[in-house]
């Protein structure tokens, strides 16, 4: 027989790290294609927002990949 | 720690303050955060069978998530903002709280209480007291427990519901209503299982979250040197960089408070009362899969402990260096100047552009619902098996069935969390009651701590002395909180020191009534019977036979974990002396 055994924490958190990754990194990149005049960020320059999305998705893929749902029997 | 809200958590802001509105992609993480832990309730609601499942997790735990879920649950966002906020006020200092107050607990705590907590196989703190010094402590310790949870359950709600409103401009009641029935409707769901698979998710993102502001902060300062030298400039009078060598006595630092009271009230008494006994946490660690595990958690939650202060204290010392001129909240309300309550926010709109404020705001969110899971569920379990069920059978003279106590345990968490809503409500009409339920908290904690770690180390300990020995310290605790509340200057005698400030009165009211209960407990026990060592076993050190971690590698041993982690202890307080 095969049976779903409970997903680990570490695969939901994996999951929503990507996605934040995924939408923060777009966000930026789209903001640095096109720059609005002022956003009041201190360092803004150095469009941190994308370094920091590609870290999240970095750390959402590796958690999703390892802790990823399998069936047993 | 909950000690020092009264001083330091931002209970009123200026209102002056605003971040930037949010984008869509702001927005959506924030909607994102609320359907993923909604989602991991309802997935969670079809392995919680028991009650067991719902009070203990199933005890099937790993060290890792019970000791991230232990940490969490201490991990507010009134902890996050109140801590950043008195890092401004009195600089590095506030770092003692992480360290000194709280990693020797943690570490005391790992050693020496858990395998008593464990073997017991008690499902909770006063269930621990009931098995050690019968029915009558444990009263009197799950009444006040459970009140006092429920009751700082609602001043957190509102405190974050005000910061809420002045940030982002939701409005008090929407952020109340929203927050509230998102943490009720996952735990009625999934019980501590679903609080503690939801705290680990929000331990994540509180760091994730959090760790822009310190990281841009450094790189605008030149690092920690030039934070330093930037500090030095802006307050040359001021001494914020240095942990211990201010401490030589009250008036050497903005605290007022010496090395005494750091080290023997703050770093023993209040730090292992709440560490060590508070259930909210310790409920945690009973979760764990297996004894070494229970071990491990609260050594894998100390070294993460150790590095808070890096998102929460770094912030309050950025904004030294880069913002000064923030005012405390009473000159704050009355010209509209920033309060160095809202540094962090602050801080965040000065650092986080489109997306990376959105999760900076689902951090502040997610500390806030991990600090309230924290306290419904211990509420509801010490509600359900250490008041209504005692009580109960004793009325009714039977036992109901496990299924008959899982469905208390939901419907307890619901009223739990209403009553938090009413406590939130009548505080937004009353300002004044906050006070006095922080205050009444910490009544019970360094009491709590005497009567448990006497019950533990010492079999002597009787049950009359357990009892009037929490008693007369609960009493004489909030005899001198009345005390200094009429007449101020008594403050010199409790504190020693006609130099000593508010935050010294918490230290050494904490003391002297943990010295109160072990002197009462002590000679309350010499002058009643004790129970034999058989009754004992399981319950009392020296009574009882501790599982062998001998055939263990040394490097799997939580001991051999303990000492490296009070060794980094040990060089950060040396670095940063």
């Amino acid at each position: 027989m095969v049976r779903a055994e409970r997903i680990s924490v570490w695969f939901f958190i994996g999951l929503l790290l990507l996605m934040y990754g995924i939408i923060i990194a777009a966000q930026n990149v789209y903001d640095a294609v096109h720059p609005v005049s002022h956003t009041g960020v201190v360092l803004g320059y150095l469009h941190f927002g994308i370094w920091w999305g590609i870290l999240l998705i970095v750390i959402g893929s590796v958690y999703s990949v390892i802790f990823r749902p399998h069936k047993t029997s | 720690m909950i000690f020092c809200f009264a001083e330091t958590v931002p209970l009123v802001l200026s209102g002056s303050m605003a971040l930037p509105s949010l984008g869509w992609s702001d927005s959506l993480i924030i909607g994102l955060y609320f359907l993923f832990v909604l989602g991991i309730g309802y997935y969670l609601s079809k392995f919680t069978k028991t009650g067991e499942d719902f009070f203990l997790a199933g005890r099937k735990m790993t060290a890792w998530v019970a000791g991230l879920a232990f940490l969490s649950a201490n991990l507010g966002s009134l902890e996050l903002m109140g801590w950043a906020a008195s890092a401004y006020e009195y600089g590095i200092l506030a770092t003692q709280w992480y360290w000194v107050g709280a990693i020797p607990a943690m570490l005391f705590l790992a050693i020496v209480m858990m395998p008593f907590y464990y073997i017991s196989k008690t499902h909770s703190v006063p269930g621990y007291l009931k098995l050690r010094y019968g029915e009558s402590t444990s009263m009197l310790s799950a009444v006040s427990f459970a009140f006092m949870t429920v009751l700082m359950s609602g001043v957190n709600m509102f405190a974050m519901a005000l910061v809420m409103k002045v940030i982002l401009g939701w409005s008090i009641d929407f952020s109340i209503w929203v927050s509230s029935i998102t943490v009720m409707i996952y735990v009625v769901l999934g019980g501590l299982l679903s609080a503690i698979f939801n705290e680990v998710l929000q331990f994540m993102l509180i760091w994730l979250g959090a760790l822009v502001i310190p990281v841009l902060g450094l790189v605008e300062t030149g690092g920690w040197t030039g934070l330093v030298a930037r500090i030095h400039q802006n307050f040359p009078a001021g001494n914020y960089t240095h942990l211990w060598s201010t401490l030589g006595s009250f008036q050497a630092n903005p605290m007022g408070i010496n090395w005494i009271g750091i080290i023997f009230a703050q770093g023993f008494v209040l730090s292992f009362g709440y560490w060590a006994t508070d259930f909210l946490v310790v409920q945690r660690l009973l979760s764990a899969k297996d004894l070494r595990s229970a071990k491990m958690a609260p050594i894998i939650g100390a070294s993460f402990k150790m590095f808070v202060p890096f998102i929460v204290i770094l912030p309050g010392l950025i904004g030294l260096a880069v913002m000064p001129g923030l005012v405390g909240q009473a000159q704050a309300n009355t010209t509209g100047a920033y309060s160095y309550n809202e540094v962090l926010p602050l801080m965040l709109a000065r650092y986080a552009g489109p997306g990376l404020l959105g999760l900076g705001v689902t951090a502040l969110i997610a500390g806030f619902m991990s600090g309230m899971a924290g306290n419904v569920t211990a509420f509801s379990t010490v509600w359900t098996y250490d008041i209504y069920r005692p009580i109960r059978v004793r009325l009714a003279k039977k036992e109901r069935s496990d299924k008959y106590y899982l469905k208390m345990g939901r419907w307890s968490t619901i009223i739990g969390v209403f009553i938090s809503i009413g406590t939130a409500y009548l505080v937004m009409q009353f300002a004044s009651i906050m006070d006095y339920v922080q205050a009444l908290f910490s009544f019970f904690i360094a009491p709590l701590f005497g009567t448990v770690i006497l019950g533990m180390l010492w079999k002597r300990t009787t049950a009359a002395g357990g009892f009037w020995g929490l008693l007369a310290g609960t009493v004489s605790s909030i005899g001198m909180y009345v005390w200094t509340k009429i007449d101020p200057a008594s403050l010199r005698i409790i504190a020693l020191s006609k130099y000593a400030k508010p935050m010294a009165d918490d230290m050494y009211r904490g003391l002297w009534c943990w010295i109160i209960t072990v002197i009462v407990t002590i000679v309350v026990s010499y002058m009643t019977e004790p129970k034999t060592e058989a009754e004992l076993n399981g319950l009392v050190r020296g009574c009882t036979v501790l599982p062998s971690e001998g055939d263990l590698p040394v490097w799997k041993r939580p001991i051999f974990w303990a000492v490296i982690v009070f060794i980094v202890l040990v060089a950060l307080n040396i670095a940063f002396w």
